[in-house]
Parts: structure tokens; C-alpha cells; sequence
């Protein structure tokens, strides 16, 4: 059993099995949102932790102290995903018998004095997370290691948890793109989301279903590729930043087979029998031809099969209404939602295209540090 | 009988009408007066809607962030009274911390409140979210708040560095590597090269981004300092600031959101 989980919770598997979790959950989200599911993704994870505890591999690593803040992230924000989506399957059963979400009716909108009902709520919040932080601080030494030595560097060399997302995205970006592209982009498309989502539905209340396209795709970005790729940096990275199974010992001296290869060399070496060319642009010609394309033709699939929404993917996204996204937001607004979601698909795909062929770059210019 | 005249005599002095200028706030007009008339309670609307005093609504995950970084400038401010960023105090200053303070949990409570404002500020995000209180009119406020999102991390990471320990120098080697590759502007990133004036290079490891934020080529004292004046001074001043708009735009923009 510790054996195939060893196994499984490589991300090359997992990965595509998160994703697989994440489309059902999507497809069955009333099933999701019951109190049924609830007691079963309690009853399962707190089964599953207690067993998995005996194992002194994945005790040493959840109870690193540093950690520790991952677990609660993963507790309180796998309880409080549910509950959003609770309430939101919960409101759209209330929309569908024509009344009004919870938070609208009547009685909740009905204003309330500031002092006591929010006053004495906040109070007793602050108690609570003075009390939550003190007991923390007593259970939990802060952690403190040998003095900074910078001749010598621990392997492995993490950063803080919450960038681990992005140190593990290197395995698979030069750091360019890891470390100062993508994160731009995601501070920028985070802010663009307001002026990008045109829909007026789901303002100040939980729903899915007038929002699903919304939801989805943010849940996509926030939990499969930030909040999973963090696990997976925090607690399935070793030395050498090589993968270890959650009931693996971290043996330095375990050996990855690295036979990752570029496609320009797949493209002249493997496929045409040819030594490189010496032109740079002749070499990476189908490198940056696929980028091109995949930058310029998704697009155009998108827009003619998706975003109007008419192909099966477009009529769930949209609930059959005519029209299309293109048409009610604008050249400028659709173009950069299209660019910002193909932008975030190039990880999924970079990771994929790792994993199948191997490949290592997709363009690969050393001579200006240029690679993609 | 007593005990309630001895409050209402102490409610009847001077003193205690020069700081409450009201009654308690049992009625209408005094439950206004609490709020309006107190320069802390009056960030709070006087009346809000049932909706947006509630848990299950908004978690209270903002407000948690908010008075983390309360917490965290207090324990901050008590724990700079020990600590001298230099290399070669920076450590010894965090052992004495450990062994000769009884009982301390200054450091303790920093460094997990600091964890735990990365976590309350991430669900406070998810749950505006999952409501779309970032449509309009409140655009331009998630936009503050993703800001905000990105200095917390940031405040955070540069913190990372001050214990002076090998987790401390690595972890922030690790982060600070990455300025290394900004295009153009890090001496390892792409068209950097490209920036030459004959066999003059305009950006080395001498002058670039990493050169910039660490003070140097590698994390050593000079990037110990500016971490130290980033993260006790130069971020929490910035985040103060932001907050007070975020803060000033929720109200503005019809206080907590509800279904229209």
C-alpha cells in the first residue's frame, strides 16, 4: 500500500489524477456541496493521516515545524472550499425554485447595529486567534539552525512554503519564467479579473452555476496549479530537488535518471539525422513555431468553438445563452482573458510535454539566455 | 442596588465623560455615538446589513489579517529591542533571545503569526472570491487587496532572512537567484547580453536587480541590512498606507457586499 502511494504521489502521475479529481468535482458539484461529501472527506483524510502518522518518513516531514503552516493552510482551506461550495450549491437549489439567495433575504438584509452585532463578533475573533496563535507559539519551538554559513548549502535548498509553487514550477521553466514572468503575470491577472469578468450575476453572495466559468478556471489556477504544486514542493521534494514519496526516505545519494533533450535536438538529431544548424533561427524554427501557433490558432479555436458559445464546452459554460464572449466584452478584454488562460495553460503543458517525450526545452537559445 | 449605583457614579464623573462623550450604548442614539464618536470603532459603518455581520459570510478572514499585522507590529517592535542586523550579532542576538528569556514566546508568535497572515490573507482572497464582491463597484479595491496579497508574501520572505541561520541565507538565496533572470534587467536573464556598448556590458552581476535588492553579489551583510530596513520599515509603511484605502474603499463602496 505505502509502496503504490510511493508511487502514485509522483507527480507524473498525481498531477494527472488531481486533474481528473478536480473535472469530477466540477461535473458533480451538487454531490460536492452535500453534507454527505463532507463527512466523507473528513471521515477518509482523517483516517488516511492517522495512518499514514505511523510512518516515521511522512511524520518527520509533516511535523517539520516550518510545515506546520502548510497543514493548516490545507485543513482550514479544504474545510472552507467546501463550505463556499456548500453555500453556493445550496443558493443556486434556492434560484431554481425562483427564491432569493440566502444572503438576500428579507430578514439578511435587514440592517443591524454595528455595536454589538459586529463589534462583539470581532472581539471574540481576536480572542480566538490570540488564543490559536499562543497555543501555537507554546506547542512549537520557532525553528533555528546552524548559524548562515554561505560556503556550505543544505540540500535541499527551499524557499519559504508559500513560493514553493514557484521553485517547483522551475523544474519545469527557466527561472526567467518561474521566477519573474509567471508570478508578474499572475499578480497582473488577478488584478485584470474584475474588468475581465463581465458578468453581473453573483455579486455579494455564493453561487456556482451563475459563475461557473469564473469559478472554475480560478479554481483550476488556484488550487490544482498554486495550492498542489506547493504541496508537492513542500513534501514530495528531497535533496537534489528530485521527488520522494510521502513514506520515502530522503536518501541524498538516490539516483534520477536526467535524459531530458530539446526539441530542436529531436527535431535535426533524432528525426532529420542532421548535426544542428548554425543559423539560431533556423534551429529553433519549430520551437518558435509552436509557440506562435499556440499563442495565435488556440485563440482562434477558442473563439470559434468555445468562447461563443456554442460547441458542448461553450453551451456549459455559458447555459446555452446566445452570443459569446468575444461579442459582450470587447477586442481588448477578450484578448488578454485569452492570453492570461493560455499563459496559465504553457505549465500543464510544459509539465506534460516533460513527462511524455522528455523534453527539456521547447526553445532553447543559450546564446541569449532565451528559453522556453 | 449598590453595585449598579457605584457604576453609574463612575459613569457620572468627570473623567469618564471626558473619554466616553456618551452613554452606554444600550439605546439608538448612543449606539451611534460608540461608533462615530470613536476614532478606532469608527471604521465600522454604524448600521450594516444582516448579511455582512456574518461568519458564515465573510469568515472574518480580512479582519484576521488585519489584526495578525496588529500582532505582528507589536511582537515586531518588541523584538527589535534585542536584535542587531549585522552578521555578526544577527544570530547571537536570536540565541539569547531563546536562552535567556524565560518563558518568551515573542519570536514564536512573529514568525507562526507571520505564517498565519500568509494563510488568513490567501482565504480572505478565495472567500471575495467565491462571493464576486470584486465586481463593480469594488474593481478597483480587489486590485488594492491583490497588492496587499503580494506585500504580505513579502514582508514575510524578507522576515525569512533576519534569524541569520542557514535556512535564513539559503531560502532567500533560492528567492533572490530569480531576480538574477528578470529580462534585461538580470545579468543571468534573456537579452541581457544583448545590452552592450562595444565590450562594455551594461548589466553584470555588478549592477543589475539582484545587485540592487541584496546589496551585493550574494546574501551577505549589506543584503541582511536592507532586508531588515524592508521589512521593519519601508513594507509595513507601504502596507499601512494601502490598508488605510482598502479599508476607506469598502466603505466607500457600500461597505460590505450583498446581493444587489
Amino acid at each position: 500500500m505505502k509502496e503504490l502511494i510511493n508511487i502514485i504521489a509522483d507527480p507524473i502521475y498525481s498531477f494527472s489524477i488531481v486533474i481528473a479529481l478536480f473535472l469530477l468535482s466540477i461535473k458533480y458539484i451538487k454531490f460536492v456541496g452535500s453534507k454527505k461529501f463532507f463527512w466523507i472527506a473528513l471521515g477518509g483524510s482523517a483516517i488516511f493521516t492517522v495512518w499514514a502518522a505511523q510512518d516515521k518518513n511522512f511524520w518527520a516531514i509533516i511535523t517539520w515545524p516550518d510545515n506546520i503552516p502548510i497543514s493548516i493552510l490545507l485543513i482550514s482551506m479544504g474545510w472552507l472550499t467546501w463550505y463556499a461550495i456548500y453555500k453556493g450549491v445550496n443558493n443556486d437549489a434556492r434560484t431554481e425554485k425562483g427564491e432569493p439567495p440566502l444572503e438576500g433575504t428579507p430578514e439578511n438584509r435587514e440592517k443591524v447595529w454595528a455595536w454589538p452585532n459586529l463589534v462583539y463578533t470581532e472581539m471574540f475573533t481576536i480572542i480566538i486567534g490570540t488564543a490559536f496563535l499562543v497555543v501555537w507559539s507554546i506547542l512549537f519551538k520557532a525553528p533555528l539552525e546552524e548559524p548562515a554559513n554561505p560556503t556550505w548549502a543544505p540540500n535541499p535548498a527551499k524557499a519559504p512554503w508559500y513560493f514553493l509553487g514557484l521553485q517547483e514550477m522551475l523544474v519545469y521553466f527557466d527561472p526567467w519564467m518561474a521566477g519573474v514572468l509567471l508570478p508578474g503575470l499572475i499578480i497582473v491577472g488577478l488584478i485584470a479579473i474584475p474588468y475581465i469578468d463581465m458578468n453581473p450575476k453573483g455579486n455579494g453572495y455564493y453561487t456556482f452555476s451563475e459563475r461557473k466559468f469564473a469559478i472554475s478556471s480560478f479554481m483550476f489556477g488556484w488550487l490544482v496549479l498554486w495550492i498542489f504544486l506547493i504541496i508537492i514542493g513542500t513534501f514530495l521534494r528531497g535533496p537534489n530537488w528530485s521527488y520522494y514519496g510521502p513514506f520515502e526516505y530522503w536518501d541524498a545519494h538516490k539516483v534520477v535518471a536526467a535524459n531530458n533533450i530539446n526539441l530542436s535536438e529531436i527535431l535535426w538529431i533524432k528525426w532529420l539525422g542532421m548535426p544542428l544548424p548554425k543559423n539560431i533561427l533556423l534551429r529553433e524554427f519549430l520551437g518558435l513555431a509552436l509557440t506562435l501557433i499556440y499563442f495565435a490558432v488556440a485563440p482562434y479555436y477558442l473563439t470559434k468553438k468555445v468562447f461563443n458559445f456554442k460547441g458542448k464546452l461553450g453551451k456549459w459554460i455559458n447555459g446555452g445563452q446566445l452570443g459569446g464572449y468575444l461579442k459582450s466584452m470587447g477586442y481588448i478584454r477578450y484578448s488578454i482573458m485569452v492570453m492570461l488562460m493560455l499563459t496559465m495553460m504553457t505549465m500543464p503543458i510544459k509539465m506534460y510535454l516533460r513527462w511524455f517525450i522528455n523534453l527539456k526545452y521547447l526553445v532553447f537559445m543559450p546564446e541569449f539566455e532565451f528559453n522556453i | 442596588m449598590a453595585k449598579e449605583s457605584f457604576a453609574k457614579k463612575v459613569a457620572n464623573t468627570q473623567v469618564w465623560k471626558s473619554i466616553f462623550r456618551h452613554g452606554p450604548p444600550s439605546n439608538a442614539r448612543n449606539r451611534a455615538s460608540v461608533i462615530a464618536g470613536n476614532v478606532f470603532l469608527h471604521l465600522h459603518p454604524i448600521k450594516l446589513k444582516k448579511s455582512g455581520v456574518q461568519l458564515g459570510y465573510t469568515w472574518c478572514m480580512g479582519g484576521l489579517t488585519f489584526f495578525v499585522f496588529l500582532a505582528l507590529t507589536v511582537t515586531g517592535i518588541l523584538l527589535m529591542f534585542y536584535y542587531r542586523p549585522t552578521a555578526e550579532y544577527a544570530y547571537n542576538d536570536i540565541i539569547a533571545l531563546r536562552e535567556h528569556v524565560p518563558l518568551g514566546i515573542m519570536r514564536e508568535l512573529h514568525r507562526w503569526g507571520a505564517h498565519a497572515m500568509v494563510i488568513t490573507v490567501w482565504l480572505h482572497m478565495f472567500r471575495v472570491f467565491m462571493t464576486g464582491s470584486y465586481k463593480p463597484p469594488r474593481e478597483f479595491n480587489w486590485g488594492v487587496g491583490v497588492i496587499l496579497l503580494v506585500l504580505t508574501m513579502l514582508l514575510s520572505f524578507t522576515g525569512y532572512l533576519l534569524p541569520w541561520d542557514q535556512l535564513a541565507i539559503w531560502a532567500i538565496t533560492v528567492g533572490s537567484n530569480m531576480a538574477k533572470a528578470t529580462p534585461f534587467l538580470g545579468h543571468g536573464g534573456p537579452g541581457a547580453n544583448l545590452a552592450k556598448i562595444g565590450d562594455f556590458v551594461l548589466v553584470s552581476d555588478k549592477n543589475d536587480v539582484r545587485f540592487q535588492l541584496l546589496g551585493g553579489r550574494f546574501v551577505g551583510e549589506a543584503a541582511l541590512l536592507r532586508f531588515y530596513i524592508l521589512h521593519c520599515v519601508f513594507i509595513p509603511v507601504v502596507v499601512a498606507g494601502l490598508i488605510a484605502v482598502h479599508f476607506w474603499r469598502v466603505r466607500k463602496d457600500g461597505g460590505i457586499s450583498a446581493p444587489l
